[in-house]
């Protein structure tokens, strides 16, 4: 089992961003996933930099893997993802089918992201011919659907080749709209947005009318309110064949997340997963037993 | 353009059929597709009896088996396919992409369009979809404008079908847990979306409340209209305001688009709906008709008439309908 960095979700501000990069240079990550993958509009850092910034993580012993937008609407979305598949040197993960067809006219390699839909060895099996080596489950899967899905791949003689990842920890993104719900709370077009996203380091909550922190407003991507934390259940990933756990990017407290889901797999002994101290939102894992995503079943 | 109406049963079909659309489609009774309700859908027997129905009519039927099939049910999947093309329908509407190189393999004479769910919004997406499975037609995510609807239209490698009325997803179809992460069903594992199952009212002293799986999706006072509780239209709390956070319950119609989607090239149109009435589907086909074969014979003249949106007012869900995103400020 090795940890991954999912991509940023969020709207950070350069610094920012190349500050938390800094940091994770020495954090036991194995692979670092960087890209804008939620929002064509927020540009801290333009395609050719995110390109630029993933050679010198390269550079530093990560494998860097560059992530593309979720949804393409726009011609300028269209070309931006172009830029990204075709950047001659680097893995990338396609986050759309637009980015497998431009990944596999080159007959490049590719990690296929969660929003892919895979939700079995027949579609696994169909885009390891286009290309396909690693993959993320849809973070709807459970455990035991995973176990299935592995158990069929298997069976199609296709396991040998393939990674699998989890999303393991962060808030989960659960949607996609051409609406922008950040603009839509400023009473804000989504052309003329002004960027607000750039408020909201973690996004914006939205609660219930009694008070429970149910989903996150994140630009055009909606976003779990509780915060997915497999790290209770990490043998059980380890047990089916699990390579990597994603860790999410959160503004605060990411490198000490990383820390102790590292010790933790690592085989250290004795070491609490609570993470609620470091953490804005209450956590969840539901969906890797089997249940509503929103409910928390470990107790840790 | 050819009119693409729904049908939830045997009923619905003939009201499709006999108000003018030019297909009906359907789905069977079980999870194999994006509306498996309680009551609702076709067994073989009424599917066979619909079909010739149809056929003998000159108009079409098409299947959905649009969900995403899970390890456990891979084979209802295949049973669906194989179904489907033994009823001799004229199309599958298909997303998962296992299901496709299913039906690709076993059928390939069998037309295979890509369903909504499959979430396909951009010019290579399709072409994907062209090259490994030889589709004939995608149908559209309600996410894209118009100006973007002509732009794909221009470059697209297969027929393209845009939803024209009916109830709006927000999100980009297919690519939406809100259901499960609150319900454990989602319409990719399960074909429902925020279900019945899950769905709570209350008469509380701070008004109705409807709930789903527990959570509040929204409160009314008396006289407000009371919809029913999917995760994306309730009324929530931001940063201290109360309000329809993601999107107000509206209709979507598009009737006064329907020049400029037939100069873009669009070749069908889908009303959305087969968990609606036998009334629903009958009213809405006429209008639809009607406004089809007037704008075809002349679109520079074409206006929606009055009486058309009137009467699909009537059957709207929510009190208004909204061009959706084809209408850019809507974005």
């Amino acid at each position: 089992m090795q940890l991954s960095l999912g991509p940023i979700l969020y709207f950070w501000p350069r610094e920012t961003i190349e500050q938390f990069y800094q940091e994770m240079v020495a954090s036991p990550l194995e692979v670092v996933y960087l890209g804008e993958t939620v929002c064509h509009k927020r540009r801290s850092f333009k395609t050719v930099e995110w390109i630029e910034l993933a050679r010198q993580l390269t550079a530093s012993g990560k494998q860097v893997v560059l992530s593309t937008l979720a949804l393409i609407e726009a011609g300028s979305e269209l070309g931006g993802v172009k830029r990204l598949c075709r950047n001659g040197e680097l893995l990338v993960e396609a986050n759309d089918m637009g980015a497998v067809q431009l990944l596999s006219e080159q007959k490049l390699p590719f990690v296929g992201g969660a929003t892919l839909n895979i939700y079995n060895a027949y579609t696994l099996k169909h885009l390891m011919g286009a290309g396909l080596r690693r993959w993320v489950m849809p973070v709807e899967l459970s455990r035991d659907v995973l176990a299935d899905i592995l158990a069929d791949a298997h069976k199609l003689g296709i396991d040998g080749e393939l990674e699998t990842e989890v999303f393991s920890f962060g808030h989960m993104p659960l949607a996609y709209s051409a609406r922008c719900f950040t603009a839509r709370h400023h009473n804000l077009a989504k052309d003329d947005c002004q960027l607000k996203c750039i408020d909201y380091p973690e996004g914006l909550p939205m609660y219930s009318q009694d008070g429970e922190e149910f989903l996150t407003l994140n630009g055009i991507q909606t976003q779990s309110g509780r915060i997915q934390h497999l790290l209770p259940h990490w043998r059980s990933l380890a047990d089916l064949g699990v390579d990597f756990m994603r860790i999410s990017p959160q503004p605060r407290h990411t490198r000490e997340i990383v820390q102790l889901y590292h010790r933790v797999i690592d085989g250290e002994e004795g070491v609490d997963t609570e993470v609620n101290g470091m953490l804005t939102s209450p956590v969840c894992d539901g969906y890797w037993l089997g249940k509503p995503g929103m409910e928390i079943i470990a107790r840790v | 353009m050819e009119l693409v109406c729904p049908a939830g049963n045997y009923p619905m079909l003939k009201a499709a059929v006999d108000n003018g659309a030019d297909a009906v489609y359907i789905g069977f009774k079980d999870d194999t597709n994006a509306r498996h309700f309680a009551g609702l859908n076709f067994n073989d027997g009424s599917a066979q009896k619909a079909v010739r129905y149809a056929h003998d009519r000159g108009r079409k039927v098409f299947v959905a088996i649009n969900t995403y099939p899970q390890p456990g049910g891979w084979q209802r999947w295949q049973r669906a396919v194989d179904g489907a093309a033994d009823l001799d329908v004229d199309a599958l509407i298909i997303a998962d992409i296992g299901v496709l190189a299913y039906a690709a393999e076993r059928h390939p004479q069998l037309s295979r369009h890509l369903s909504v769910q499959g979430s396909a919004t951009n010019v290579e997406a399709l072409c994907f979809y062209k090259e490994q499975f030889d589709i004939q037609r995608a149908v559209i995510p309600r996410v894209l404008s118009l100006s973007q609807v002509q732009q794909l239209a221009q470059k697209a490698p297969v027929e393209l079908e845009v939803f024209g009325f009916g109830s709006l997803c927000v999100m980009v179809e297919g690519r939406c847990l809100l259901s499960s992460y609150a319900t454990g069903e989602s319409p990719n594992t399960c074909g429902a979306c925020s279900p019945a199952s899950a769905v709570r009212w209350e008469e509380t002293d701070r008004g109705l409340e409807s709930r789903l799986n527990g959570v509040l999706i929204d409160r009314y006072q008396e006289g407000d209209p009371a919809g029913y509780p999917v995760v994306c239209k309730g009324r929530f709390n931001v940063a201290g305001s109360t309000y329809h956070a993601i999107e107000e319950p509206t209709s979507l119609n598009t009737l006064e688009l329907l020049p400029q989607l037939q100069q873009a090239g669009i070749v069908a149109i889908k009303i959305e709906g087969r968990q609606r009435s036998v009334a629903y589907v009958g009213k809405v086909a006429g209008v639809w008709r009607d406004a089809i074969d007037i704008c075809a014979a002349d679109p520079g003249r074409y206006v929606a008439q009055g009486r058309w949106m009137e009467t699909l007012a009537g059957v709207s869900e929510g009190a208004q309908t909204t061009l959706g995103a084809y209408h850019r400020p809507w974005q």
